[in-house]
């Protein structure tokens, strides 16, 4: 459809289904996926990828595993190959379904101080390649970076985040991708969005009419596919 | 002689009476959180959770829980007048930029010259969990400690070295334990309060460091305050 069509169809990024929001996401992805203490998890989204079966994925999620979210269901599919996280503990006293196969030496980890973790994130959606930070400086988890003096403080230089899709949970969305998040649901989905490929946000619902501007959390630039996933 | 030292709660409310008008708190998960309860009535602060939540109110009574609204301890809360939400790159923003005035976090060692270890204790089988520790005890403006004095086995928590592995270089200001409170100063720890019931001696037999006694030093005195367990 050409630009001078006055009767062009407006941007719409929904889709039908969390599977058809995923037919494209290959083995050994990157996925990047929301979600912090119960508030924010896309668990719709994660099932349906476990459903894909993309193999040697790597995920970045805030924790490898919890008790409200779905990625035991993925990892135990054997699809997992890394997690980058800042939580990997389980939350019993058996392991996790993480820690057994992180114990056997069959699945990788990189742990990182959560500031940095959401900070290389937004950087990897920002253009911007790496950063230096003060934190993790003299820990274990920055051991082998390039340290550097500024204004008399060590930092530590840190990597930029990409992902090849990231997997969001919203409250609303409009069909230009315009998202709303209730509460502490908005945690890293605007960063992970904007630093993935592709984009896919599953909301609770999708209004018919544009989200009034103000209330845009997350501009649909940053999005580009919207599944329905209910309450 | 038997000391009986401070409860959890009541090492909780020491640390609480040195929060000031005005101030940005963040409070770690377990011991500190209790904090919150224990602020001196005329005191109004916002408390920020690291998920990016400012201005944590009480815990949701069991009729209002709503699972998006949580804390970074993953508890069900409520917000407080003129509270706010923002993204966690945000809300990291805050805490690195020096716009927490006061972290308290738990602790499982602070060395005299500052450092400190919170968040490995090399359990065998459990994966690492770091969350926001080294981010706060970076970036707050201040950075105290709650914890006890030593270990269950009876060996100091406060030492000359940590043994395990750091959270942060020389972060630490101030430690609230079970038995004083130190300060973390360029002499190294000094004694600023300490259980009326204890002598110098018994208080540097259960430290690691050499101890400093303030010209000034107080006794610890706080009410009675039941624990539910």
């Amino acid at each position: 459809m050409s630009r001078g069509d006055a009767g062009r169809m407006p941007i719409d990024k929904r889709v039908n289904s969390a599977a058809e929001a995923l037919a494209d996401v290959s083995d050994g992805a990157t996925v990047l996926i929301s979600g912090f203490g119960g508030a924010g998890f896309a668990n719709v989204l994660i099932r349906a990828l476990r459903d894909r079966g993309a193999k040697n994925l790597t995920l970045v999620v805030n924790s490898a595993t919890h008790r409200y979210s779905l990625t035991h269901e993925l990892i135990e599919a054997g699809l997992v190959r890394k997690i980058v996280c800042t939580a990997a503990r389980g939350h019993n006293k058996e392991p996790s379904p993480f820690e057994r196969l992180w114990v056997a030496g069959k699945i990788d980890l990189e742990c990182v101080p959560q500031g940095t973790f959401a900070e290389r994130i937004r950087a990897g959606g920002a253009g911007i390649p790496a950063f230096y930070t003060p934190v993790g400086f003299g820990t274990d988890l920055v051991r082998g970076k390039e340290v550097r003096c500024f204004d008399g403080r060590e930092h530590v230089l840190e990597q930029a985040i990409k992902g090849d899709v990231a997997l969001v949970r919203a409250d609303t969305a409009d069909r230009y991708g315009n998202l709303t998040f209730r509460y502490a649901q908005l945690n890293f989905g605007p960063v992970m969005a904007m630093a993935a490929k592709l984009a896919v946000a599953e909301v609770r619902t999708v209004l018919d009419a544009p989200i009034p501007y103000e209330r845009v959390q997350l501009p649909g630039v940053f999005v580009d596919r919207v599944v329905v996933a209910g309450t | 002689m038997t000391v009986r030292p401070l409860n959890r709660l009541q090492t909780a409310w020491r640390a609480a009476q040195d929060i000031g008008d005005g101030m940005v708190v963040n409070l770690g998960l377990g011991m500190p959180v209790h904090v919150a309860d224990y602020l001196r009535p005329e005191v109004d602060v916002f408390i920020q959770s690291e998920n990016g939540v400012i201005g944590v109110g009480p815990l949701a009574p069991v009729d209002r829980i709503d699972t998006d609204l949580v804390d970074a301890g993953s508890r069900r809360i409520t917000l407080r007048p003129g509270a706010s939400i923002i993204d966690s790159s945000s809300s990291f923003a805050m805490i690195r930029g020096g716009h927490v005035d006061v972290t308290i976090l738990g602790a499982f060692e602070v060395a005299a010259n500052g450092d400190l270890a919170n968040w490995d204790m090399r359990l065998a089988n459990k994966g690492p969990l770091v969350g926001g520790a080294m981010d706060l005890a970076v970036g707050a403006r201040a950075v105290w400690v709650i914890m006890e004095h030593m270990t269950r086995k009876g060996t100091p928590r406060l030492l000359e070295t940590c043994t395990l592995p750091l959270t942060a270089v020389r972060c630490v200001k101030r430690i609230y334990t079970n038995l004083a409170v130190v300060d973390i100063t360029h002499d190294g720890m000094v004694v600023r309060e300490m259980l009326d019931a204890m002598t110098e001696a018994e208080l540097r037999a259960r430290t690691g460091a050499p101890l400093i006694f303030a010209p000034d030093c107080q006794p610890l005195v706080t009410p009675p305050i039941a624990t539910a367990d």
